[in-house]
């Protein structure tokens, strides 16, 4: 899960790592206000789910509360477009109104877990290279990034701080600062299933202090279970309106650009049916796993879902039965095409348990099911339906 | 022979009185196996089928010598489950469970280590080794005792893959779903070392996703290690990047873990990637004929 850049700030300072002082605001008055609070220069930010906000005019710095209350009203409502938001763009509904810092030099702190084999554990990444696109560090100039794992049984140990403070060439004073910031940091992670921790720029400011002046906090979304007070960061604003709809039928559900609708059991075989649509020459309009035990009623909901996406111009249910009989299926298919008068034209593959009576129930329903037999059959079949 | 699973194997169900628990075992007696105890917190002495019920793992590794373990258990709770089998000295665990956080597992590999237990999960649709039995949710009627090892990281998808074979009247010595999350208990290579020591297996069927190195960590390995003929897909070819798909694992983050990386890195291993799952089967088929000649 993702969240804001304030919220992340809110987070930050909680655990006494240290963000310029600023408030949220989702209109130019409340920008100017919060800039009259502020006092002197500040800087106005918009509020997306992405990153590069800078290069599409999404960052503006003013120099009085009027400039920031015009700062504001230009970004807000805008459709900001970055290398990370796709060419549509995202819409801006609130900004961040921050205190302007005197930078003396940007640097680069992040979190990352370590997925591979025999070296699962949390891991720091630094580099002096601060303020840029990391991946881009990583690839033309690796030798600018330190890391530093951190053994899950020992935890955090002080000298791991000054490993990387070191190769950050950081004098005495800023590496007191920077150890307790890092110590701060790895807790966080721990305690809030943090998948992602990132603050670039870490500024070390004129007057000498370090600050987090951009951050970035992904979660876990296993995790969330147990933090109720992340999930209350979620804003559906930022999402896809069908996928908040099937998270809340709980069906697993990603949006793409094609024309072929799937519904599949499991997220493996979804997958690849989605493959096998563009192998024959079609495209996937969507990710969808119903999961083991889809009911008639998650059934209905998918198609629901499906039938939303306005590209979608045919329908491929592909169902391995194991445990999930394919008679149930098809019962729940029928029941669901009826309940929401499908016009769409959908082929349906069964495999598994039942399966000879699933298909005879699909034939004898009355409503116009394809039925294929093999996984590329199917996809071929489907993707014939849109041209 | 085959792997993990054989007539040694005594197997204890954690969670066996929970609906997804009771329901399983039941059909893994089905398929022979020899369930010998359940455990469930405060249901110690009941029995389910006449499977004695304990409190904890380890009255049922005394009482009943249980040496395997599946996990059915919610994921709040599964985490530990797995540390009490660890402690409790199992020689095998199988977690089912989905969502269990990424802290918690990265515990549990820490409690692994050193260890004489083999983690097989979690998110994973378990082991079959067909003659034997199994631990997990894989249906019975898709398997046919054979020599073909079945290696992968989703659920439905292996079933698919092993009914192919079935289908075709190929055979599988074991199949085993190694779960897809970001992190994993035994992983692609050990697997692989085992089918390639192991007498059963003549070829070796190794289905990936998107997300993470695992795969070109097995290409590596392959290439080194592995004399016996690998087949592979790999899926996610059209997911979008940074997006999860459906598997906690399944992710390409950062550029990483595209399908395409994948392909070429087990092409380079001379493994024989096969971009169309529906083919699988058949390329299995032509290399035991081919090996038969």
């Amino acid at each position: 899960m993702k969240i804001h850049e304030y919220q992340a700030k809110q987070i930050l300072m909680e655990y006494g790592i240290p963000v310029p002082r600023g408030s949220v605001a989702s209109t130019p008055d409340e920008a100017r206000a919060a800039a009259e609070a502020l006092q002197g220069k500040t800087v106005v930010k918009a509020q997306i789910h992405a990153g590069g906000r800078g290069k599409g005019g999404g960052i503006k710095p003013a120099a009085s509360p009027d400039e920031a209350c015009n700062a504001a009203r230009a970004i807000l409502g805008m459709q900001l477009v970055t290398h990370q938001t796709g060419p549509e763009g995202k819409k801006v509904r609130k900004v961040l109104v921050e205190e302007a810092s005197a930078v003396r030099k940007e640097l680069y702190l992040s979190l990352v877990v370590d997925r591979s084999r025999g070296k699962e554990c949390v891991v720091f990444m630094a580099s002096e290279a601060g303020g840029m696109d990391i991946e881009q560090v990583a690839e033309t100039a690796p030798e600018k990034i330190v890391k530093c794992a951190i053994h899950p049984a020992v935890g955090f140990s002080p000298f791991q701080a000054r490993k990387l403070s070191a190769a950050l060439g950081l004098n005495a004073e800023q590496q007191k600062l920077f150890a307790e910031i890092v110590r701060n940091l790895y807790r966080l992670f721990l305690e809030k299933d943090c998948s992602l921790l990132e603050i670039n720029p870490l500024a070390i400011t004129e007057d000498g202090r370090l600050l987090a002046l951009d951050t970035k906090i992904n979660f876990d979304d296993d995790g969330l279970y147990r933090h109720p007070e992340i999930r209350e960061l979620r804003d559906p604003d930022e999402e896809e309106p069908l996928e908040v709809a099937a998270r809340d039928a709980a069906v697993n559900y990603i949006k793409l650009d094609g024309n072929v609708g799937c519904m599949v059991n499991g997220a493996g075989l979804a997958m690849t049916t989605m493959d096998m649509i563009k192998m024959a020459g079609g495209e996937p309009a969507n990710f969808l796993d119903v999961g083991g035990g889809a009911s008639p009623e998650r059934i209905e909901q998918a198609f629901r879902i499906l039938t939303s996406d306005t590209n979608v111009k045919c329908i491929l249910v592909n169902i391995f039965g194991g445990v999930l009989r394919c008679d149930r299926v098809s019962a729940g298919l029928i029941q669901a095409a009826k309940n929401i008068e499908m016009r769409l034209p959908m082929v349906v593959r069964l495999q598994g348990t039942n399966v000879e009576e699933g298909r005879r129930m699909l034939q004898e329903s009355g409503l116009r099911f394809m039925v294929a037999d093999g996984l590329y059959e199917a996809a071929e079949k489907a993707v014939s339906l849109t041209k | 022979m085959a792997i993990l699973l054989d007539e040694k194997s005594r197997v204890v169900v954690q969670g066996i009185t929970g609906s997804e628990g009771s329901f399983h075992t039941r059909e893994s007696v089905k398929l022979g196996t020899k369930v010998v105890a359940g455990v469930t917190p405060g249901k110690g002495g009941t029995a389910l089928d006449g499977i004695p019920v304990y409190d904890c793992v380890r009255d049922a590794v005394e009482r009943q010598q249980a040496n395997v373990s599946g996990i059915y258990i919610p994921a709040a709770f599964a985490a530990d489950a797995i540390l009490e089998a660890i402690e409790a000295e199992i020689d095998l665990i199988v977690c089912m469970t989905e969502g269990i956080p990424v802290a918690e597992m990265i515990k549990v590999k820490q409690a692994l280590k050193g260890s004489g237990t083999r983690l097989i999960g979690p998110n994973c649709p378990g082991i079959t080794t067909p003659g034997t039995g199994k631990v997990g949710f894989m249906p019975n009627f898709i398997h046919k005792q054979g020599n073909v090892g079945v290696v992968s990281r989703s659920g439905t998808l292996t079933y698919e893959m092993i009914w192919q074979l079935t289908g075709l009247g190929i055979g599988q010595s074991t199949s085993v779903g190694i779960g897809g999350d970001p992190i994993v208990g035994c992983g692609f290579i050990d697997i692989l070392e085992w089918f390639e020591e192991d007498p059963l297996t003549e070829v070796i069927v190794m289905i990936g996703e998107i997300g993470g190195t695992a795969e070109e960590e097995a290409a590596e390995f392959i290439r080194g290690q592995v004399t016996k003929p690998v087949v592979s897909f790999i899926a996610g070819q059209t997911a979008p990047p940074g997006r999860r798909m459906g598997h906690a694992g399944a992710i390409i983050s950062g550029g990483k873990g595209t399908a395409e990386e994948k392909f070429k890195a087990l092409e380079r291993a001379g493994v024989l990637v096969e971009k169309n799952p529906a083919e699988i089967g058949r390329r299995v088929q032509e290399i035991l004929i081919t090996e038969k000649n």
